[in-house]
């Protein structure tokens, strides 16, 4: 059967994919920030997920002002790499998984989430970024992905606790899917940033620590922060954060965290990163990769 | 349910936070052709003509007067005023082979040198911009 075996939480600047397909990853500016993912890539290489549900806004690349969807789900076969003005990004093609897109589109509407359901879509830095954190550089992407695109541009985006619920709504929609899947779920952007104004630059290392602390464990206070507070201690899109609720509210109760890293500043923004396991008496450390953790840091 | 029961304070506290448009309804609305019009930018072909003749390209957009010469002069904290999102000019940045970073530069006080050497340092506090009304 399927299961949510863990989530992961990482900001998906643009300026991280440069450095990346540059190869500028090991320098001192960059060097920095990829250190702190080298974790993760070697737990993903031991727990190799099947389907990434991958949350993450668009920048103005498959969506313009046209249609604003507060919450779309990408049901197709594979999404190519958006042109953001600078020419695509040379990275793979993402591959999707229809079959388990389309069972938690449909369970999602019965269960009260009305999603736009999206076939043909390019995808952008929000969803590439993070592939290349977590996975390098590969030929192929290693897993499928199901990106879930949330508005976090036109207000209001949905609340915290909206994007709580529905995490809920996705964990229960992939333990009903009748087949043998390991699935992440991946809660992208964020975190302190502001990129207009005479406010740009803002960084808050305070508040984005405190709200890192408060994914771990069976603390749902993140769900009720407003969005006025997003946008005075943690800039005008800080507010992408909201996206990382998705991913928590899918873990169910109670989490362990597993790695946490952040690092400021990447251009404007601060980066945070963050592993979590669910912590509800499942055991999903389905390759031993925890304890392998658990030994190296003793 | 743990959202606002009044939609208008709601959006009036967006209005009490310094050095800050936020994305309104009704910024989405004023700047919808805006937007649009820098969004067309992300195709080749429109690029060239919009390098070609600028107020020539925009005159087939139904913008406001204004717009056009906020476009024209790049003054990017006027097309906010004027219901512009910054991802959606960030066509215009990339169609002037201008760095992300370095536009938004462009809206503070400061020139590129010293933000980036603000953000080195760890970025700009909150501290004094959280709110206008409190001081805070």
């Amino acid at each position: 059967m399927a299961k949510i075996t863990a989530g992961v939480a990482s900001s998906h600047v643009p300026l991280l994919g440069v450095a990346s397909d540059q190869n500028k990853d090991a320098d001192g500016y960059f060097g920095p920030i990829f250190d702190g993912y080298e974790w993760t890539r070697a737990w993903e290489k031991a727990e190799k997920p099947d389907v990434v549900i991958l949350v993450y806004n668009d920048h103005a690349s498959a969506f313009d002002m046209k249609i604003i969807p507060t919450f779309a789900i990408g049901c197709g076969e594979r999404y190519k790499p958006a042109d953001e003005g600078w020419g695509p990004r040379q990275v793979p093609d993402v591959e999707g998984h229809p079959d388990l897109a389309w069972h938690i589109a449909q369970s999602l509407i019965l269960d009260e989430f009305d999603m736009t359901i999206i076939n043909e879509m390019d995808v952008d830095h929000g969803l590439t970024v993070p592939l290349s954190m977590m996975f390098g550089k590969p030929d192929v992407w290693p897993c499928k992905v199901i990106p879930l695109a949330v508005n976090v541009v036109t207000y209001p985006p949905p609340s915290g606790n909206r994007c709580w619920a529905l995490g809920e709504a996705i964990a229960r929609a992939v333990d009903s899917f009748e087949g043998d899947l390991n699935v992440q779920i991946w809660g992208t952007g964020g975190m302190s940033h502001q990129l207009q104004g005479p406010r740009a630059g803002l960084i808050n290392k305070e508040w984005d620590n405190r709200f890192l602390d408060g994914l771990v464990g069976d603390s749902d206070h993140l769900r009720r922060i407003p969005h006025i507070e997003y946008l005075r201690e943690t800039g005008s899109e800080g507010i992408e954060m909201v996206m990382w609720l998705v991913m928590r509210g899918a873990l169910g109760k109670s989490t362990r965290l597993l790695h946490r890293h952040y690092h400021v500043p990447c251009s404007n923004t601060a980066i945070g990163h963050a592993v979590l396991r669910p912590d509800n008496g499942e055991g999903f450390d389905m390759t031993g990769s925890d304890a392998i953790h658990a030994v190296a840091a003793a | 349910m743990t959202g606002p029961r009044d939609i208008h304070a709601y959006l009036a506290e967006f209005e009490d936070i310094p050095g800050t448009r936020v994305f309104t309804a009704a910024r989405a609305r004023q700047g919808y052709h805006m937007n649009q019009f820098a969004m067309s930018l992300m195709k080749a072909e429109n690029r060239e003509r919009f390098k070609a003749d600028e107020a020539a390209y925009m005159a087939e957009w139904p913008l406001t007067d204004e717009q056009k010469q906020a476009l024209l002069d790049r003054d990017y904290n006027r097309c906010l005023d004027l219901g512009g999102n910054v991802y959606f000019l960030s066509k215009l940045f990339s169609t002037d082979g201008l760095p992300f970073a370095k536009a938004v530069a462009t809206m503070t006080d400061m020139d590129f040198d010293q933000y980036t050497q603000m953000m080195m340092q760890g970025g700009r506090s909150p501290e004094g911009v959280r709110s206008i009304k409190e001081g805070r």
